[in-house]
């Protein structure tokens, strides 16, 4: 059972608002969360909700105000950030998946996945080389020297999952992944984040309002006015 | 991995065109340092064709190209009887137009005696004047050539020698005359308005005894300088070493059309910044997700900022090469003389990185307050 691991993200109390005085908007109020290996959780809100805010803090890209937040074992705010390498952590840590999959139009689908690779210090030959085998995995690997441009929304999906794989990161952050794919490639790009998340022992959080995907998720949990109900 | 390499390559055709806009820019900018070099090579030219050390001219005047002089003919002898002079040579100067086929064509006639100072440095084909009357030696830039007749005054001249780098300040190609042909050139009038004049009695055999300069060379033990000031000390007389001949001709003669040009190369070189900024802030603009997704995927600064700098330095470079090629293929064609040397060029280009190094800089402090939460944004 993934719940006999330790957390992988793990949040406690955790507030974010932005303005003070009677311009100030309380995006979140006192959040807490677990969130195991192996489980695919998803997050869903109005817009506005809180979402974005959410998934911006849980990828160290916006600084709560108050509370704990502890990744994979290491403690990263407590209070304040604790690490002053955030975009390191990121590297090491989190993959990203985009609803616009944000590919880089210049590079093609295997360099990529390669740059994340090429950045966290490997070799170009190793880099291409894992980077051949996440597309293979994906069943993309016969669109590796093709540039995004002429992808279709389904593979450039899968090549975005490739990158956010590339550093073997133990936590995944989707927002809205399956936003511009039929219910069809949907439901592949879902049960490749399932699969990924058990062959990778690795936690991941989707941000999605696409309520054909509900059912792959292990918990939806609701965000309204900044405050999370049904926390996993 | 290097981004900018691989942005340039994926999107070669709208770099290319960039940096050919870029080229015709700073190929202008090049241009006009050309045209300013050109101005004082042409400017100096004649002083240095004429190889005198001592100019001798009418007291009172700057001559004879700042001012006009006359002095007589038979100041030459006196002035080579100076202890310490060991040539000399009597010069006139005069500007003319005539027609060459069906084009007209403005030439920089300079009388001399033939076998005094004052001729043609290097005779590059035919011969010099042997003292016959009606023959010319022309600058290769009047493109006139061996055997050609040109019709100057009332006289037919005939083209027996050609030479390179003579022209006037004005940069009109020089024509070299026998000082006896050039008086008559100067002074002959027509049949009707000699008549004229002799009814009048204002023709005097003395008018065409005057020439504009008299030039001389020093001996290796005598100094330039002391000859002038003795020879200003004749009341009649004014003198100047080549020096100071040059220093008129810069400071006098194409001084405004120097600093103008100067100037409008200084505009140029401002707008070329200008313009170099706005292209690489555009060019990061147009990245701006992408910035934002290698900072959300954790890629450094240095790395972001050696993909605007790098294409920054690029284009710059490219440009200014195909700009120097561009100006280097067609500078013969331009109507006056475009003077091109490896230090301007080699200044020029270290003016271009200077330029693309500080336009980056607004593009990377634009690249690095990016927020990365831009990659997520829909």
């Amino acid at each position: 059972m993934p719940m006999e691991k330790p957390p992988l993200i793990s949040i406690k109390d955790l507030s974010k608002h932005f303005g003070e005085g009677e311009t100030r908007v309380d995006a979140l109020r006192n959040i807490s969360l677990d969130i195991f290996p192996e489980q695919v959780i998803g997050l869903s809100g109005p817009s506005g909700s809180g979402k974005s805010t959410l998934l911006n803090i849980i990828g160290c890209i916006q600084e709560p105000n108050s509370g704990r937040q502890q990744l994979d074992g290491e403690v990263v705010y407590d209070g304040r950030w604790l690490r002053s390498d955030l975009r390191k952590l990121r590297l090491e840590k989190i993959g990203f998946i985009f609803q616009a999959h944000n590919l880089m139009p210049f590079l093609t689908a295997i360099d990529n996945v390669a740059i994340v690779l090429d950045l966290a210090g490997i070799n170009a030959g190793t880099a291409r080389q894992r980077a051949a085998e996440l597309l293979d995995y994906l069943e993309v690997g016969n669109r590796a020297n093709s540039y995004p441009a002429s992808l279709s929304g389904g593979e450039a999906q899968r090549v975005a999952i490739a990158r956010a794989l590339a550093n073997k990161p133990r936590i995944i952050l989707a927002d809205e992944p399956t936003a511009a794919l039929d219910s069809g490639r949907a439901g592949i790009v879902m049960d490749l984040l399932r699969k990924v998340a058990v062959d990778q022992q690795a936690a991941v959080v989707v941000v999605t309002h696409d309520e054909k995907i509900y059912g792959r998720l292990d918990h939806i949990s609701h965000l309204r006015d900044g405050v999370l109900d049904q926390a996993p | 991995m290097n981004l900018a390499y691989r942005d340039v390559r994926h999107n070669l055709g709208r770099f290319i065109v960039t940096c050919m806009g870029l080229s015709l820019l700073l190929g202008v900018v090049l241009s006009m340092i050309g045209i300013y070099r050109g101005l004082i090579a042409d400017a100096l030219d004649l002083v240095q064709t004429m190889d005198a050390e001592v100019w001798v001219v009418e007291k009172g005047t700057r001559g004879p190209f700042a001012e006009s002089s006359r002095i007589p003919i038979d100041t030459r002898e006196a002035i080579a009887r100076i202890h310490g002079v060991n040539s000399t040579g009597a010069v006139t100067f005069q500007s003319i137009e005539t027609q060459n086929g069906k084009s007209k064509l403005r030439l920089y006639a300079i009388g001399y005696e033939p076998g005094q100072l004052g001729g043609p440095k290097i005779i590059t084909s035919g011969r010099g004047l042997t003292g016959r009357n009606y023959e010319a030696v022309a600058d290769s830039r009047t493109k006139l050539r061996l055997g050609d007749h040109i019709q100057l005054g009332r006289n037919n001249f005939s083209i027996v020698g050609t030479t390179d780098n003579a022209a006037s300040s004005g940069g009109e190609p020089a024509i070299y005359l026998s000082l006896n042909d050039a008086q008559r050139l100067q002074f002959d009038l027509s049949p009707s308005a000699t008549r004229r004049e002799r009814a009048r009695g204002t023709i005097t055999a003395s008018s065409t005894e005057t020439v504009s300069a008299v030039i001389a060379q020093v001996s290796e033990n005598a100094s330039p300088d002391h000859i002038a000031s003795m020879i200003r000390r004749w009341k009649h007389l004014s003198a100047m070493t080549s020096d100071e001949q040059s220093n008129i001709l810069i400071e006098s003669v194409v001084e405004k059309a120097r600093k103008q040009i100067g100037m409008f190369t200084g505009i140029l070189i401002v707008v070329s910044a200008v313009i170099i900024a706005l292209i690489i802030h555009t060019m990061t603009m147009d990245k701006i997700r992408e910035i934002a997704t290698l900072k959300l995927i954790g890629a450094p600064d240095r790395i972001i900022a050696g993909l605007i700098i790098q294409q920054s330095l690029a284009m710059g470079m490219i440009g200014f090469g195909l700009g120097a090629m561009f100006i280097l293929s067609i500078k013969d064609y331009f109507p006056k003389r475009l003077v091109l040397q490896p230090m301007d060029g080699l200044g020029l280009a270290g003016v271009v990185v200077i330029i693309c190094l500080v336009a980056s800089l607004f593009g990377v402090y634009t690249a690095l307050k990016v927020d990365p939460a831009k990659a997520l944004a829909g």
